[in-house]
């Protein structure tokens, strides 16, 4: 079983992957981005990841390929240490210690032995290029210590940073001047640009560079949109330059093509723009990319270009100008109002994405699934616009709903509301947009909350806001004599004292309505609105509101402005017990009874976590962050842990995950990082949270009809359908073995298809999930399981031997299956 | 420096007209720039970009096109099919000699400068052979379908590209005979425009052909077997003008939209020795299309229909910062187009074909320093004076009592009386005039308007002595044996003893009026002289350069005054000699003899002698201290010049009386108000 060491906050993926230049394999078959800690290498073709490069101990902040080896790949870290990777392989080659902060990484053919990184040895904003000398040994760990300085005070970004010609020079720009160096001739020309105060000059500054790669020629981008194309600059008097202007905002990252006949420039205008034989006149465009360009590479065999943007997303475009591919992940440059919530469908994360979006994040795969655009209105990038904010979104009914708000207020007295209704539309797998109602309140709307309970059959939401009421909505029946339709109304409006609205709770079963006005909290009967009875602390205004969960679900939890947390008993209508602690953060596990509570002190935040029956928290976890925590959400585990010890029984059933205020994703975990995220682990849990699609319904869905009536009791929870698909062990294994490695489709087909018929009997469910459990635990030795496993499913199915036949068959199979995976195969893409 | 009451006058129209041609002369270092009024002024580099010479235009005589040829003599060619030929030292017409071409549309010297090319309207170049006093004709080469446009020579005389309509032709001078036909795509940003056509060639020495055309692009041919090698996209609009430099590694083209574009040969990489044309910089210093460009070795001169001669120095050319280096604007002459009758309160407008004569507008408020007086009385418009024939006026001058009014053009000179009877004013012609005053440089009446000043062309200074309604000729000062040089400016004492008279070159002479004879010769200095004045009792000459340099000679003592020495041995400041427009007038306020008033377009200066000079160090430009301050420091920070840059464009400043100023400006705006619309550009976030 698992072994339990501490607990530890660990970053689970939605990592920046635009954070520096992607950079293409020789081939185009490859994209490697850096992405946290690790370097993700994604296929150009399907956007999927192929391997996950991972043993830098800090964030990984350069990557280029092997200028001798293209099938190598050299990274450097903030860690100190630059690392060569095979990537098909995604193994480890090497690993050079430097001993300092290493902040981006330059190769070039020509120096063999030698590498180029960006450092800052003495002073906090001083950084230097140096030349790291690479050892040549045959062991692993190697230091590299022997460097040389190139170029002195210069930009940390790698974009500020440009080697030109075959490498005879390279050039660096800062503020406002570009300086240029000469390995030859060992001299640095500098030229300047005006950089007076007055209105003209005063947005000159450099903001990146790149080097024409076989004319002497450099372009700058500069701060006001222009683009400088430097020549004769061998010559610090008879230099010239051009300028070609079309950005109106500064240009962001500036690419060459290999060939060098056009130039692409991107900036904050979200256009790609390709400057062919780099004349004014000459350009092309590809417009509407989403978000800002943060970078441009081009593939070393001219084919592909790739963009990152702003948003955390990579374009792959062809040399046409076409994008044809879109690596997405977590979008983090907007403020998140929404919170975090899990889309009870798919289990993904969903929160504010780009703007006017919400997106759907799969926490597992770190990837995006998709995005919903909400306030359906292009969006007009320009400092200082006031926009269209996406406020508060819910789900309801499992998901069948989905109620959001967005609002804009240009002046104190002006304020637009609209709250939209969508329902899932099992055809489009997608939200569609159902109902519109225009100001639904008065006011800011403050929480929005669907009635959850089992039974109720009408779907109930309640709006409670800034205007002094809560607003319950119902949906009712919309049909006229062209189509049937269902539709939400406003059924009751409620109020109390003219206080402001401030939150709202339904409890589990759905029976009460807990809504919370300044001070007080009202409970209100949800069968009949009326209000059944009041709690006031005079503790300050609340803050959180929520119910307590199975055995405590008499209890209601209200965390004040003032820093008290109160617990009510709702069958006494009396104060249970109340505690002092600053509550940032308040989310109930839904699987359990288990409460998440997040303080925030001036050292840091803190997290407690208790059941409501009970004062005394079940753990505490100190400083989990140095920021803000903004917001938090238990995910529901597919597979249940088992953690014996007490303290962390309560991540058992649900992994609870947190937002910082710098956007960053944090969880909890026991394991070290290396067994976090095995590969093969990686793929099973993807296994397991398939979405529901026409191939799952094959798999999933039609064999579930067959079963008997105990199953379809738990017919409710998908969870238990999962292991239906794992237990046919030649399914599971063609889906797990890399298609590469496969045998040919005729000799696997009439295993796949035997495997798809029916047999008679099944054996109980409830033992499988268990069976692929132990299988994932143990892949390396699991002989015994396996015979075990087999073993097991003869007892069971003892009537048809013809059945039994292809099932032992498909063992033998299965074994053979086993022995290619072990076989290198590496030398077939070598091919 | 005293306060005044100024009379800021801004009626005067004046309009300068556009620029056609631009020549740059290597050798001379000096500019012909040609103007659509067909008046041509020839500006010397040397000299600060002086304009030092003017022939007048003519309305018949629209110039097309400008060359300078055989070293110092300069052609230019119009759409009456006449080539001219001017004299540049009696300041006229040499001759004009029809090419029986109909219009010519473009000139071109040969590289040794013996031979002229001129592309007409009917299709045929023609060669002309220079010989010392005229041009001859030698032979036509074979004629096209529509008029040249465009002529440039190869470098080594053998062969020609011309532009015509559509293609370029490349003529072999040898046979005459055209080698290659060059067409040129008319598409133009995908649509097929009417025609494209061809405004500019350059002819290099590797045997490419540089063609700008009506479609925006600049392209580049190889003349051997003429096939397009490079073709750069440059503007919307037409290109309308090229030249190249001498060691052709750069070029400069001008669009219709007001843009210049520089190109510049530069190497591939710094190993090899390939290299290619770039475009490198886009100036955009004209708001209306440039018609015609120049390349002189260390500046790009442009100038076009918004009537300003933009040079943009080179900054890698340049080897020291000093005035070369900075961009300039030159818009107005640089000559006096106003005079004023002070006593009268008169000023006298001088257009290219008609003068003006305004009274001045009066108050009978009083206000603080720096208020503007409500007017009392408008300034009267009381006379628009056409000048018959279609000549334009070289020069005009109203006498101190108003009474006079003398102008002159190319081949006459009206002089007329005016009589004042209250509000009407009756104008009546002097007739029969002399035979020998026909046309005149320069014009001045003597203070108390009972003598008048002529410098004619051919270098003599006629002095005249005017009666009530008729006039005597009472002498003639001949030109130095030799010399024909003209005098262009003239300067009278005001006690009417002397006469100062300067040339382009030589230096200023001084004649004795009461003894009719020269009384001594100022020495001779490099730069010529931009303004001349003699100073009331003392008469002193003060005389203004090009250079900004400002030279007091006292005429009595036949030698530079103590201050004038002191002056130039102390050097001027650095900011007065980096002033860009030269000194056009000078006046001295009757009361202060230790006063002399100089402006040019940007600034106002009071010299006071009695003031000690400012070194480097101190602030030129200083503005008044605040009155509350000790007169010590007041004391200490003054110096003798005292500059107020209030009024600007300047074109004339004088003083009426001791306490009342007279400044004509002429904003720029005004100017391009008048101008024909440019071409409509989109402005971003517009």
């Amino acid at each position: 079983m698992v072994e339990e060491e501490s607990l530890r906050v660990v970053r689970c993926g939605g990592s920046e992957l635009n954070f520096r230049r992607a950079v293409f394999s020789a081939d185009s078959k490859y994209i490697f981005c850096v992405s946290g800690d690790f370097i993700k290498v994604y296929s150009t073709a399907t956007e999927e990841c192929v391997h996950i490069l991972q043993g830098h101990r800090n964030l990984v902040t350069g990557i280029q390929l092997n200028p001798n080896n293209h099938l190598q790949l050299y990274s450097c870290s903030f860690d100190g240490t630059i690392k060569l990777w095979d990537y098909i392989d995604g193994i480890l080659i090497k690993t050079f210690t430097v001993g300092c902060k290493l902040h981006a990484l330059f190769t070039l053919a020509y120096t063999e032995d030698s590498v180029f990184v960006i450092i800052n040895k003495e002073k906090r904003d001083v950084f230097q290029l140096v030349s790291v000398k690479l050892p040549k040994s045959s062991s692993q760990e190697l230091e590299a210590k022997e460097f040389s300085i190139v170029l002195d005070y210069i930009n940390q970004s790698p974009k500020c940073i440009a080697f030109g010609n075959e490498g005879e020079y390279v050039a660096a720009v800062r503020d406002f001047y570009l300086s240029v160096y000469f390995f030859k001739k060992k001299t640095t020309s500098r030229f300047t640009l005006s950089s007076s105060k007055s209105k003209k000059h005063a947005k000159n500054n450099f903001t990146c560079v790149a080097c024409h790669p076989k004319e002497d020629c450099i372009a700058t981008g500069h701060q006001d949109g222009k683009i400088r194309l430097w020549r004769n600059f061998d010559d610090e008097k008879k230099y010239t330059y051009t300028c070609l202007h079309w950005h109106h905002d500064l240009v962001m990252d500036l690419a060459f093509s290999v060939t060098g006949s056009s130039l692409l420039s991107g900036g904050r205008e979200s256009v790609l723009v390709e400057w062919r034989e780099a004349t004014e006149k000459n350009k092309e465009f590809l417009p509407r990319l989403g978000a800002t360009i943060e970078h441009i590479s081009v593939s070393p065999a001219g084919d592909l270009f790739c963009t990152s943007h702003s948003d955390n997303k990579i374009i792959i475009i062809h040399r046409n100008l076409e994008a044809s591919a879109v690596i997405q992940g977590l979008v983090k440059d907007s403020n998140i109002f929404t919170g975090l919530m899990i889309d009870p469908r798919t289990k993904a994360l969903v929160l504010n994405g780009k703007p006017g979006h919400l997106q759907f994040y799969s926490l597992q795969s770190d990837k995006q699934l998709y995005n919903l655009d909400i306030i359906q209105q292009e969006y007009i990038n320009d400092y200082g616009l006031i926009q269209i904010e996406l406020t508060k979104a819910s789900f309801g009914c499992y998901g069948n709903w989905l109620a959001t708000v967005e609002q804009r207020q240009e002046k104190e007295t002006e304020l637009e509301l609209q709250m939209k209704l969508w329902t899932y539309n099992k055809k489009t797998q997608g939200f569609v947009l159902n109902t519109k109602v225009n100001m639904p309140h008065e006011d800011h709307i403050t929480a929005l909350c669907f009635c959850n309970a089992e039974k109720s059959e009408n779907p109930t939401l309640v709006t409670a806001s800034k205007d002094g009421h809560f607003k319950v909505w119902i949906l009712t029946d919309d049909s006229d004599i062209y189509k049937k339709a269902v539709g939400w109304t406003c059924d009751f409006v409620g109020s109390y004292h003219k206080y402001q609205a401030t939150n709202c709770c339904f409890s589990e079963d759905g029976s009460l309505l807990a809504v919370s006005f300044e001070e007080v909290v009202t409970i209100w009967d949800s069968e009949t609105w009326e209000l059944k009875c009041t709690f006031c602390q005079r503790a300050g205004k609340i803050r959180h509101l929520c119910f307590g969960r199975l055995t405590c679900s008499k209890y209601l939890l209200g965390a004040t402005e003032n820093g008290i947390l109160c617990c009510w008993n709702l069958l006494s209508c009396a104060l249970e017990w109340s505690a002092k602690l600053t509550v940032r953060v308040m989310e109930p596990d839904p699987n359990s009874e288990n409460i998440a509570a997040i303080s925030q002190s001036s050292v840091g935040s803190d997290l407690f976590v208790f059941k409501p029956s009970e004062p005394r928290p079940l753990y505490i976890q100190k400083n989990i962050s140095r920021e803000e925590v903004q917001w938090g959400v238990f995910v529901p585990r597919d597979v249940p842990e088992s953690f014996t010890s007490e303290a962390y029984q309560w991540l058992n059933r649900s992994q609870f995950y947190f937002l910082t205020k710098s956007q960053s994703l944090l969880t909890f975990s026991t394991k070290s990082p290396e067994e976090k995220l095995t590969p093969t682990s990686k793929q099973l849990l993807a296994e397991e949270s398939l979405p529901t699609t026409p191939f799952y319904f094959i798999l999933g869905k039609h064999r579930q009809k067959q079963q008997d009536d105990k199953l379809n009791e738990a017919l409710e929870n998908e969870l238990v359908q999962l292991p239906l698909t794992e237990n046919i062990p030649a399914i599971s294994e063609l889906l797990h073995t890399p298609a590469h490695v496969l045998p040919s489709a005729s000799f696997l087909c009439s295993m796949f298809v035997n495997s798809l018929l029916l047999s008679k009997e099944t054996k109980s469910a409830e033992e499988a999930p268990d069976d692929v459990d132990m299988e994932e635990e143990k892949e390396s030795d699991d002989s015994d399981e396996e015979n075990n496993y087999t073993e097991k499913v003869q007892d069971t199915d003892n009537p048809d031997l013809g059945e039994d036949i292809i099932h032992q068959l498909s063992k033998s199979e299965e074994k053979k299956l086993r022995k290619f995976r072990k076989v290198d195969y590496s030398w077939i893409t070598a091919l | 420096m005293g306060e005044f009451k100024v009379h800021r006058v801004r009626f005067f129209n004046y309009v300068p007209s556009g620029i056609r041609c631009v020549a740059y002369n290597n050798q001379s270092n000096r500019l012909a720039v040609s103007r659509t009024d067909g008046a041509v002024e020839i500006y010397n580099l040397s000299a600060n970009y002086f304009q030092e010479k003017f022939f007048p235009g003519h309305e018949s005589r629209a110039t097309e096109a400008l060359c300078w040829a055989k070293g110092q003599r300069l052609f230019s060619a119009g759409l009456n099919g006449e080539i001219i030929e001017y004299d540049l030292q009696a300041l006229n017409v040499k001759y004009a000699m029809d090419a029986f071409g109909g219009p010519i549309w473009s000139m071109a010297a040969s590289p040794s400068g013996s031979q002229l090319l001129v592309g007409c309207e009917d299709g045929s170049v023609k060669l002309f052979q220079i010989t010392p006093d005229k041009i001859q004709f030698e032979r036509n080469f074979d004629r096209q379908k529509s008029r040249i446009l465009s002529l440039s020579w190869r470098p080594s005389g053998t062969h020609i590209a011309a532009g015509s309509i559509d293609y370029i032709c490349v003529f072999d001078v040898q046979s005459g005979s055209a080698i290659h036909k060059m067409l040129v795509d008319r598409q133009y940003m995908g649509v097929s425009k009417r025609k494209c056509i061809i405004w500019g060639v350059a002819f290099l020495s590797d045997g490419t052909v540089i063609s700008v055309d009506s479609a925006g692009k600049v392209q580049f041919w190889d003349s051997a077997t003429g096939t397009l090698v490079k073709n750069h996209l440059i503007a919307n609009a037409d290109v309308q003008s090229i030249a190249i430099s001498d060691q052709e590694d750069s070029f400069v083209v001008g669009t219709a939209e007001g843009t210049v574009f520089h190109f510049q040969l530069v190497s591939v990489t710094s190993s090899s020795s390939e290299k290619q044309w770039v475009r490198t910089k886009p100036f955009q210093h004209h708001t209306h299309d440039v018609r015609a460009v120049a390349h002189s070795p260390t500046a790009l001169i442009s100038g076009g229909t918004d009537t300003h001669l933009v040079i943009r120095p080179l900054m890698e050319k340049v080897e020291v910062k000093n005035y070369d280096a900075a961009l300039r604007k030159i818009t107005f002459p640089h000559r006096c187009l106003v005079s004023c009758a002070k006593k009268k309160q008169l000023l006298l407008f001088q257009f290219a074909h008609h003068l003006e004569l305004w009274r001045l507008g009066s108050t009978v408020a009083t206000g603080k320093h720096g208020d503007t007086l409500p007017l009392s009385k408008n300034a009267d418009h009381l006379l628009h004076l056409k000048t018959k024939g279609p000549e334009n006026i070289i020069c005009s001058c109203i006498s101190p009592c108003g009474s006079w009014i003398a102008y002159s053009t190319a081949s006459r000179f009206f002089l007329y009386r005016l009589n004042y009877d209250h509000d009407n004013i009756s104008l009546q012609r002097v007739s029969k005039m002399p035979a020998f005053l026909r046309s005149a440089l320069h014009i001045l009446f003597s203070e108390d308007s009972s003598k008048l000043f002529v410098a004619s062309n051919q270098g003599s200074l006629h002095i005249i002595r005017l009666l009530e309604g008729s006039f005597k000729h009472l002498h003639t000062f001949q030109p130095q044996s030799g010399t024909v040089e003209s005098m262009c400016l003239l300067a009278v004492s005001p006690d009417g003893n002397w006469l100062a008279a300067s040339g382009t070159s030589a230096g200023v002479h001084v004649y004795s009026v009461k003894h009719l004879k020269l009384h001594c010769t100022v020495p001779a200095y490099n730069f010529p002289v931009t303004a001349l004045a003699i100073a009331p009792k003392t008469n002193n000459l003060v005389i203004a350069h090009s250079d900004q340099q400002v030279f007091e000679y006292s005429i009595p003592h036949k030698q530079y005054t103590e201050w004038s020495r002191t002056i130039q041995k102390q050097g001027f400041h650095h900011l007065w000699l980096q002033r860009d427009t030269p000194i056009t007038h000078i006046s001295f306020h009757p009361k202060r003899p230790m006063h002399i008033l100089l402006h040019d377009a940007y600034m106002f200066c009071i010299i006071d002698k009695s003031l000690p000079l400012p070194n480097d160090k101190t602030l030129l430009y200083n503005p008044l201290p605040p009155t509350n301050e000790s007169d010590v420091i007041r004391r200490r920070t003054a110096h003798a010049f005292k500059i107020s840059k209030i009024y600007k464009p300047l074109l004339f400043m004088d003083l009426l009386d001791e306490r009342t100023l007279v400044a004509v400006e002429r904003p720029l705006d005004d100017i391009i108000a008048q101008l024909p619309p440019p071409i409509k550009k989109k402005k971003f976030g517009t």
